[in-house]
């Protein structure tokens, strides 16, 4: 059946696995259920996004139900139930960033990677998404690029250099 | 008392300030030999004569709420909130990254007080690097053999502390959503009584306090209570750190006595505003605490004095607002955000934050009617007050104060049947300046 965990390449489930242990010993042993965050966070680092699959194996291995995982999967906006592109670009427009010009800056490189309302460029090189705040206020406005680092003070040409760079 | 003792900044920006070296230079992990030396109660007692109040948001008296565990339930647990997503709120970042271990001693401090053995850091997906710089002293804390099997290398009690992040959810901030969250499950609040202290993670009586507020727990042991007490004024003890941001010249965090002034704090500390003009907005205590006008900011921003001004100091989250930003622009990206961040689960704030957000943005557009912006009144009342956690409160108040203080703005809107702002709805100084935590570790 598609999006069965047991179809995902067999050197991966190991790996995921061996990343996994540790995380478990963070909770008390009759309660592995609260890995689920650290578990899909994994799971979709290692396997691209957390696909029915990935939700599957980590219900499996923290012994709850499939269903579970996806109630998990689709509640938190860091989690993907579908690929995005290579690089995932957030930009923040809540209040303090828009002060300091974040949603003229969405607008311009919206139309300078020739995006309308969806998301990725044609390329599947980026993925654009206008975030909620990043706690970044102070120092906006405010990118998190690959859910991994923080760029601050961002202006118009630091931010089209930067997605000027991305592979 | 002077406006410059420095708790939590003291050591921001100092080489290495988040090693563990570093930090028992500066006299680090003092505090909790003190406290192990102490009968645990003498401990709750020093933080109770503190007055220190929850940095979090609702300004609860810490000594108190550390009192409801009931006596002979176990295991307690303490949950630490580093979720920091209240738009405005850029605090307990820098402590992690700047001096990571006074807050885990504030932690070890706070569990022996309290009989706790395991405890969490809940701290936001989307602070990666933070996460990293925590868990990195809590290894050195950990091969330093202050926590672990024995504290401190010496008192027979074991304390563990684990990093849990997050996973983009702001909700996930609110305490029992946080505790649902940790129990990896999506982030619903639960109905409140009974409060966590009682029925917390995990079915067990559990703390939970935010960053800031554990983080001033080594002074309180070391000083004293008192000492504490006496930086503040009335009902709260101590210091804060105040975030600025928006058209100000000098955004960034600021600590302060709990009872500075409002408008002190941004026309002399932070230089007033970036373009020169005058101040219309200021929003004193993250997004949802009710938004002052600029001939209001005259005020002490200690949380009863600013309640009695009718807003909060909340989690000391300041966005200032000059008078060329279109304040209707300004409420529809607030109310956007309790839409988007609503979880659901009742029915005033799952339909009621929408229909705000699509109300404000109908005015903005120009396309409002007469009565429009009581219609957006009545629409707030009938959420706060009605929901089972307080973020059906934090949409609405912004509502009401916004629409109650800027009534013209709304009006103009609607009679013009145009934004009268146009595209500079968010006003001249659309530029990025230098924070004054620009030598920080971020
Ligand atoms: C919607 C909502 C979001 C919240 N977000 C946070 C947060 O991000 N960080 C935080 O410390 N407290 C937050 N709080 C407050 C917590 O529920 C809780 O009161 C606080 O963590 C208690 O710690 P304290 O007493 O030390 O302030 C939030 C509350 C609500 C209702
Ligand atoms: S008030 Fe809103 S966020 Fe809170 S529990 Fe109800 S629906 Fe969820
Ligand atoms: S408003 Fe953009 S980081 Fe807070």
């Amino acid at each position: 059946m598609p999006g069965d965990w047991k179809d995902l390449p067999k050197d991966l489930v190991a790996r995921f696995d061996t990343l996994l242990a540790p995380v478990l010993q963070r909770y008390p042993p009759d309660r592995k259920e609260a890995a689920m965050l650290p578990a899909l966070r994994l799971g979709q680092e290692l396997f691209g996004y957390a696909s029915p699959a990935v939700q599957g194996l980590c219900a499996d291995r923290l012994g709850t139900s499939a269903a579970r995982a996806e109630e998990v999967a689709t509640f938190y906006v860091m989690f993907h139930t579908h690929p995005n592109g290579r690089h995932l670009v957030e930009v923040c427009t809540n209040v303090s960033c828009c002060l300091a010009g974040a949603e003229r800056m969405v607008r311009d490189l919206r139309k300078r990677l020739g995006l309308g309302e969806g998301g990725t460029t044609a390329d599947g090189r980026i993925t654009l998404r206008e975030v909620e705040c990043l706690g970044s206020c102070g120092t906006a406005p405010a990118i998190l690029l690959d859910e991994k680092e923080m760029i601050e003070r961002v202006t118009p040409e630091k931010l089209a250099k930067l997605v000027e760079g991305l592979p | 008392m002077s406006d410059d003792v420095k708790i939590l900044t003291a050591r921001w920006g100092k080489k290495d300030s988040h090693t563990l070296a570093s930090y028992r230079a500066d006299g680090g992990y003092a505090a909790l030999e003190k406290a192990l030396s102490m009968p645990p109660a003498a401990i709750v007692d020093e933080v109770k004569a503190s007055n220190l109040r929850g940095r979090g948001g609702a300004g609860f008296a810490t000594g108190m709420k550390w009192t409801f565990l009931p006596k002979d339930v176990r295991p307690r647990y303490l949950c630490v909130n580093a979720d920091e997503s209240e738009p405005g709120t850029f605090k307990d970042r820098y402590i992690i990254a700047n001096d990571p271990h006074m807050l885990i001693e504030g932690i070890a401090i706070a569990c022996f007080a309290l009989d706790i053995h395991l405890a969490y850091i809940y701290i936001r997906g989307e602070f990666p690097r933070q996460a990293a710089v925590l868990e990195g002293a809590l290894a050195e804390a950990r091969a330093a053999g202050i926590i672990g099997k024995r504290l401190y290398g010496k008192a027979d009690f074991d304390l563990e502390i684990h990093v849990h992040r997050g996973a983009g959810a702001y909700i996930c901030g609110e305490e029992s959503a946080l505790m649902e969250s940790l129990e990896g499950k999506k982030g619903y609040p639960r109905l409140k009584p009974p409060f966590p202290a009682v029925v917390g993670l995990w079915g067990k009586p559990t703390i939970i306090n935010n960053v800031e507020t554990l983080a001033n727990v080594p002074w309180i042991v070391k000083n004293g209570g008192a000492a504490f007490a006496a930086l503040g004024t009335g009902k709260s003890g101590g210091t804060r750190l105040f975030g600025v941001s928006g058209n100000v010249k000098r955004p960034g965090i600021y600590e302060k006595p709990v009872h500075y002034n409002l408008k002190k704090l941004i026309m002399e500390d932070c230089g007033g505003t970036a373009s020169g003009r005058p101040i219309q907005a200021v929003i004193p205590g993250g997004s949802s605490s009710p938004v002052l006008r600029g001939d209001e900011i005259d005020v002490s921003l200690e949380f009863d004095a600013i309640k009695a001004a009718g807003t909060m100091s909340g989690s000391g989250g300041v966005i200032v607002m000059d008078d060329s930003v279109c304040m209707v622009r300004v409420l529809s990206r607030v109310a956007k955000f309790y839409a988007e961040e609503s979880c659901g689960q009742c029915t005033p704030c799952r339909e009621g934050t929408p229909w705000m957000e699509a109300l404000c943005e109908k005015i903005e557009g120009g396309h409002g009617v007469p009565g429009d912006a009581d219609k957006l009144l009545d629409m707030a009342n009938h959420i706060g007050g009605f929901t089972i956690c307080a973020l059906g409160d934090a949409a609405s108040m912004p509502v009401q104060s916004f629409v109650k203080k800027f009534k013209a703005d709304f009006e103009r809107h609607i009679a013009e049947h145009r934004c009268p702002h146009g595209e500079a709805a968010w006003g001249v100084s659309q530029d990025s300046r230098d924070a004054v935590i620009g030598g920080m570790r971020s």
